[in-house]
């Protein structure tokens, strides 16, 4: 790619980057949340690797890194869960944390922590099902 | 009533590239559109004439809000079908490896 | 007790999450896992069946009481005919794991395989717990994604194939019964089945019910692989590797098709005469034709993935014609007989169907060919392969003492006494036909003179597989205890009584 195409790819990921968090973690406020969030994650890292070409060896290291990323954000998801059967009412998924006031930002007992972790496992996700495609090109199809 | 015929509009296109097409990307598609054609038609049961967003603000507190469980599945299934794509996806890249071809009316070696 | 009930599907979900970061550093942490985790959930099943209470346990994920009357939780419901299922799906799945000890070893990706396993069971787990609409479609995608990577795990040309086909289909099946989601959900603004069920219930709204279960018929039909929707199956299941091809056909389409047609059906809809008959005549056609279509195979797997499109129809059958009888207000006690021989018949065909692919597997683990004509005379090198077989196959062609011959007794002599001659003949000739394309398979297989390769090197299997098939086929015998009244009150009646007391299901939920 030409070198145009990579500078506006460096300067823009990182605008990405930050607008996916944003929406993340107001996912109790505004729309979005986990999902809409972890999709821009993902979206930010593959427009630098579709900018700057794939050299196999590296593309390996960083899929098996978000491979541990997505599998021990769903086990922390979970971890959570489980933790609301032991603690308080006993119920699954229950919300445990105190619930402020509305509209804040730190609000709503333990939604945002969810939302955080589902928007960290479905960027990990996608950006893994990405690379995954992605070294089988480079590597099979020759 | 016209937005419900257009919905089914849309599964049909959708229906009619799954049966028709004989490259592996194109049946793919065909199976996107009638997945969103669904997608659409649940956002469209939960309208409520004349609402607002279902968002709670300090400004609006009360008053008929558009139903917002319809989006909420909506967005739980737009997720399954990303996997359902994906997991496609992989399937027919492997399958031109093997086969080296996309064409559905080549790749019949189970038959009988 | 009901504290229980998100285990069933936590335990299957942490399992699969786990492996691939910890297996990645252990080697055979995977394995001892998925063998402790569906121990574990077997033993969960077996203790909720003996300590079953009669109502059924709720649990209302999240804590959320209902307001004003109207549930707005996500339940987990466990009652009679959710425990039934429970029993069937963990206790294959426990013998299908230890099997693939010693079958996966000529595999490299070891972690997937038991991650996906993992997954598919969850979600089946998933779907026969869940007490809404929506939670049922959303665990059987679950299931269903993670059945099309394992059908394709072994990447040849045949089984890329097979998981293409199978995968279109199931993508068309899933968007069919998320239209009829939709459709409900626009009637009665409520996804508990319950609650919809009371709701329907009071409706006059006669086409558009039909409509819905028309759609719904054909989603669910499609995942059950009922005949004109039954085009996937016999690739799919023949080239899947054995333990898959036991899990599929034993378990999978059992719990995603027919137990949500069971369920939604009598739970939630008022029986219809026209639903009903349709529902029959699918059964019995899917249980004609399969029979038809497994003569003409040479091919050992393609033989029994037709005949388990045949044994569908059979439970099919037997379902539909209690549907039947119970719509035109019938004799109840012909109906409940009825339903009592299908329930039967799928736990039956878990048992075996699982033990005849898993010994299809050890043919193919030690002689590299699927063929039935190239085999032979392995009933000497193979003693424990051969004896588990031929009890599975005369438990398949209702020989007694095995358990097929008591379930398709109930169902022929269901159908005598329900005035459905037609279809008691048919169930019938149906039986001697399996029974001839068995004996086919049997002499063709091991008792053939052995042809001109060196039979020498043909052994038995490992152990592990030896494990899971002797446990099945000790299964097959004692299923037949199910018929004394004894065991048959805590296992196979709190399924009946669920299916047959339809209005009891909603206000046990609803008035909580």
């Amino acid at each position: 790619m030409s070198v145009i195409v990579k500078k506006v790819a460096q300067l823009l990921s990182g605008l990405i980057f930050m607008y996916g968090v944003y929406i993340i973690t107001h996912g109790h406020l505004t729309p979005g949340g986990g999902f809409a969030g972890g999709a821009l994650l993902a979206g930010s890292m593959i427009l630098l690797v579709l900018a700057f070409g794939s050299d196999v060896m590296g593309l390996k290291k960083r899929e098996t890194g978000s491979s541990i990323i997505e599998n021990s954000a769903i086990l922390v998801f979970i971890l959570f869960a489980t933790i609301a059967m032991l603690v308080g009412t006993r119920v699954f998924f229950h919300n445990f944390l105190p619930v402020g006031t509305l509209g804040e930002l730190i609000s709503a007992g333990v939604i945002p922590l969810y939302n955080i972790f589902v928007g960290m496992e479905v960027g990990a996700a996608l950006f893994t099902i990405f690379l995954a495609l992605v070294i089988y090109k480079e590597e099979v199809l020759k | 009533m016209i937005l419900y015929l257009l919905c089914f509009l849309l599964f049909l296109i959708g229906l009619y590239g799954v049966i028709t097409r004989r490259n592996v990307i194109k049946i793919v598609i065909g199976l996107v559109f009638m997945e969103f054609s669904v997608f659409l038609l649940l956002v469209l049961v939960g309208y409520v004439e004349g609402a607002e967003a279902p968002i709670l603000d300090e400004t609006i507190i009360s008053g008929p809000f558009v139903d917002p469980l319809p989006q909420a599945m909506v967005l739980t299934a737009i997720v399954i079908g990303l996997a359902s794509n994906a997991m496609l996806l992989a399937i027919a890249i492997r399958l031109y490896k093997k086969y080296g071809t996309f064409d559905i009316r080549k790749i019949n070696e189970l038959k009988g | 007790m009901s504290q229980l009930i998100p285990l069933f599907v936590i335990i299957p979900l942490v399992a699969a999450f786990l492996i691939p970061i910890i297996g990645k550093f252990l080697d055979g942490f995977q394995k001892v896992l998925t063998s402790i985790a569906f121990l574990g959930l077997s033993v969960l099943t077996v203790y909720f069946l003996c300590a079953g209470p009669g109502e059924p346990l709720l649990y209302a994920v999240g804590g959320w009481e209902p307001v004003r009357g109207i549930p707005i939780a996500i339940y987990l419901v466990a009652d009679g005919l959710s425990i039934f299922m429970l029993m069937i799906t963990n206790v294959v799945g426990f013998l299908v794991s230890i099997y693939s000890i010693s079958y996966l070893k000529r595999f490299t990706a070891q972690n997937n395989f038991f991650a996906l396993l993992c997954l598919m069971m969850g979600g089946m787990n998933g779907v026969v717990l869940s007490g809404d609409l929506f939670n049922l479609f959303v665990f059987m995608e679950i299931a269903v994604i993670a059945s099309y990577a394992l059908v394709a795990f072994g990447i040849e040309k045949q089984e890329l194939e097979a998981s293409f086909k199978y995968q279109v289909l199931g993508g068309i099946a899933s968007v069919l019964i998320l239209f009829g989601v939709t459709m409900l959900y626009w009637k009665t603004k409520t996804l508990n089945i319950a609650d919809a069920g009371n709701i329907l219930r009071s409706s006059q709204d006669r086409s558009f019910v039909i409509f819905t279960q028309l759609f719904l018929i054909t989603g669910f039909g499609l995942k059950a692989a009922l005949i004109p929707f039954h085009a996937w199956l016999p690739d799919a299941h023949s080239s899947a590797p054995s333990p898959i091809s036991a899990m599929l056909s034993g378990v999978l389409i059992k719990a995603i098709g027919i137990y949500a047609i069971i369920r939604l059906f009598f739970n939630m809809f008022t029986l219809s005469d026209e639903m009903a008959v349709t529902i029959t005549a699918l059964g019995a056609v899917s249980m004609v034709l399969g029979s038809f279509l497994a003569m003409y195979q040479w091919d050992i797997k393609r033989m029994l993935a037709f005949s388990s499109i045949s044994q569908v129809g059979y439970i099919v059958t037997g379902v539909g014609m209690g549907m039947i009888i119970l719509a035109r207000n019938g004799d109840h006690r012909v109906a409940a007989l009825a339903i009592s021989g299908g329930l039967f018949h799928m736990i039956n065909h878990a048992a075996f169907k699982g033990l005849l692919f898993l010994n299809a597997g050890a043919i193919e683990h030690e002689t590299h060919t699927r063929n039935m004509k190239s085999l032979g005379g392995l009933s000497r090198s193979m003693p424990i392969t051969a004896s588990t077989s031929m009890g599975a196959s005369l438990a398949i062609s209702g020989i007694p003492p095995f358990n097929g011959f008591f379930s398709k007794l109930i169902i022929i002599i269901a159908a005598i006494q329900g005035k459905f001659y037609l279809l008691a003949a048919l169930a019938v000739l149906i039986s001697i036909i399996t029974l001839a394309y068995f004996m086919k398979f049997q002499k063709y297989t091991f008792f053939n003179k052995p042809g001109a390769r060196d039979r020498k090197k043909i052994k038995e299997v490992p152990f592990a597989m030896c494990f899971s098939m002797i446990v099945l086929a000790v299964l097959c015998l004692g299923l037949s205890l199910l018929i004394f009244p004894g065991i048959r009150e805590v296992v196979l009646d709190p399924a009946v009584r669920v299916i047959m007391n339809a209005s009891e299901y909603a206000p046990s939920i609803t008035g909580l």
